[in-house]
């Protein structure tokens, strides 16, 4: 009697969850007249598919996938190299001041974005970076907190004994990371790997601070300023924005064991 | 051998440095630097193009006794999370109680509710602007079908802040999955033992399964705590002209402090609101930490 209780419950829930979306693609397809007659109708009378060419063509969109996938690539490339470099160094290697410097990596997680976003936006423009992708790409290069607690937790389950016999058969740091570590902690950098892509693709705030000239928008502020020029034209609007989360959607089916993987590693790595 | 060990101590050490250094890099460069540079700046008048001009504490002062924006900022914040982190946390929890069960389905249903967690971004936003739309939209037809007369969320001001709670609890489902991982740590032979001693289920749900996952609900809390402080860009996207409007209702603290840093170049002054915040996010944290004994449970099952 719970269980069935417990499964209507679920599917109500569902519904809940999923009818957003579908209201996102009905709405995508109809037409004008259609959105603003009343009541809303929840299944399109016909479906209008060349909403989306239109869309598409509506804005340089193909020039804001572009410069979106130009940054996201860098930035998980250097998300990856980076975080799983610096904690291998936190993890495997036993050397003078190594938990003092953890424990600040930690604390970092808790100052918030603000307070350091207004001084680094000072240092950009100083640096002459503002209107180019420098200041979306060069931090990703340098590690980040939540990254490098996540891919540590998962070199710590390396034994320090295959470690040590790579040492005594003349083998570096470097070689044992690259021939070892990075093969091994894989499950863990696909996680870094869909979590910096999700990052970077769904960024607003860096693009909308630091991008100024329309050539070089992102899909995300190309998606706002498309709001702006529609306004309530929201068959398009959906039509654009489903297109812009298409990509993440499809991800997310193809690999989310990753996801949970990355979100049990934040439980405290069970 | 006793040199060659600390001769051996320091080459560790080297390349120790060397792996964590773009971590210290980046820390010097993008953070510590920075930090530096805003405290000394908050005492400042500075607009980026001209030189710093010290003011003392003014900046402070303008913003507690002057500035009633500040205070709408602030009242704006505290009532977003206030309402949100609870509401979010308590559904988090219930539905990962729902989805920790044995139902035909289950892995079906735990993908559904993890997906808005993943959605994020102006797509989403256009996408809640479209539903709580009073004439065009689906959640007001819907309450039509029930005789209820929906409100105008995003244009009333009374019901802005209540809009974009309801929109974080449809990506509840990040939270829901870190309870869900800790439920299934709790061991079965509690419940066997509850079982056999006659406890119904809601009974093991209360006196089992919620004091073996205090130390997640605390985390969830406290991070959602930090991050609800922040609101931003939803805010940004979706109040009219981002500027935080119907009647200022949207205008959170960050947004309050973008407009007075990127459109009034008022440097100085936005970085002592940034300070101000953090100074609230670190002293909630510390009250959170304080009170953490009397209600986290850390002993027994895979706590560590």
């Amino acid at each position: 009697m719970l269980k069935l209780i417990n499964f209507v419950l679920l599917a109500a829930g569902s519904l809940m969850i999923l009818s957003p979306l579908w209201w996102m693609f009905s709405t995508s397809l109809k037409t004008m007249a259609e959105v603003m007659s009343f009541p809303p109708t929840f299944f399109p009378e016909s479906w209008n598919w060349s909403n989306y060419i239109r869309t598409w063509e509506a804005a340089p969109f193909t020039q804001y996938t572009i410069n979106t996938l130009v940054i996201t690539t860098l930035v998980v490339i250097g998300n990856v190299l980076s975080n799983s470099f610096i904690a291998y160094g936190f993890a495997k290697i036993p050397f003078r001041g190594r938990n003092v410097l953890f424990a600040i990596v930690l604390a970092t997680m808790m100052i918030p974005g603000f307070v350091t976003l207004i001084p680094q936006y000072v240092l950009f423009a100083k640096l002459g970076w503002v209107n180019t992708y420098y200041p979306l790409i060069v931090p990703a290069f340098f590690g980040s907190a939540f990254n490098i607690f996540l891919l540590r937790q998962f070199y710590m389950t390396i034994p320090n004994e295959l470690i040590e016999a790579a040492k005594m058969e003349g083998a570096s740091h470097f070689y044992i990371w690259r021939k070892i570590g990075l093969p091994l902690t894989k499950p863990a950098i696909a996680t870094v790997a869909i979590f910096s892509f999700n990052g970077a693709w769904n960024d607003f705030l860096g693009p909308l601070l630091y991008l100024n000239d329309e050539n070089l928008y992102t899909l995300q502020i190309g998606l706002q300023v498309f709001k702006g020029q529609l306004n309530t034209q929201w068959n398009y609007l959906m039509a654009g924005s489903l297109l812009v989360l298409l990509p993440v959607i499809i991800i997310f089916f193809f690999f989310q064991k990753y996801f949970i993987q990355g979100i049990n590693l934040q439980s405290g790595g069970k | 051998m006793a040199k060659t060990k600390s001769a051996m101590r320091r080459k560790e050490t080297m390349y120790g440095y060397i792996f964590v250094m773009p971590w210290i890099i980046g820390f010097l460069a993008f953070t510590a630097g920075p930090l530096l540079f805003s405290l000394f700046a908050s005492f400042t008048d500075y607009n980026i193009t001209t030189q710093m001009d010290f003011v003392g504490a003014e900046n402070y002062q303008g913003l507690f006794t002057e500035d009633g924006l500040f205070w709408t900022s602030l009242w704006n914040t505290l009532y977003y999370v206030l309402f949100s982190v609870p509401l979010t946390t308590m559904g988090a929890i219930f539905l990962s109680a729902l989805l920790n069960q044995d139902v035909p389905g289950i892995r079906v249903f735990r993908t559904l509710y993890y997906l808005p967690a993943v959605l994020s971004g102006v797509g989403v936003y256009l996408l809640w602007m479209q539903l709580l739309d009073p004439g065009t939209g689906m959640i007001n037809l819907i309450l039509g079908w029930f005789g209820i007369d929906g409100p105008n969320w995003l244009f009333d001001p009374e019901w802005t802040k209540p809009s974009l709670i309801f929109m974080k609890l449809w990506s509840v489902g990040g939270a829901m999955l870190l309870y869900l991982a800790s439920m299934q740590g709790v061991s079965k032979t509690l419940y066997e033992a509850a079982e056999i001693d006659g406890a119904n289920t809601f009974r093991q749900f209360f006196h089992i399964t919620l004091p073996m996952i205090t130390p997640v609900i605390f985390f969830d809390v406290v991070t959602s705590l930090i991050g609800g402080f922040q609101i931003f860009q939803e805010a940004y996207v979706m109040s009219s002209n981002g500027e935080g409007g119907p009647a200022n209702s949207l205008l959170f603290y960050n947004l309050y402090m973008w407009r007075q840093a990127f459109e009034n170049f008022n440097m100085g002054y936005a970085m002592a609101m940034s300070w101000i915040l953090f100074i609230i996010v670190f002293i909630l944290t510390m009250i959170n930490l304080k009170l953490a004994p009397r209600w986290v449970h850390y002993e027994g099952g895979d706590n560590r």
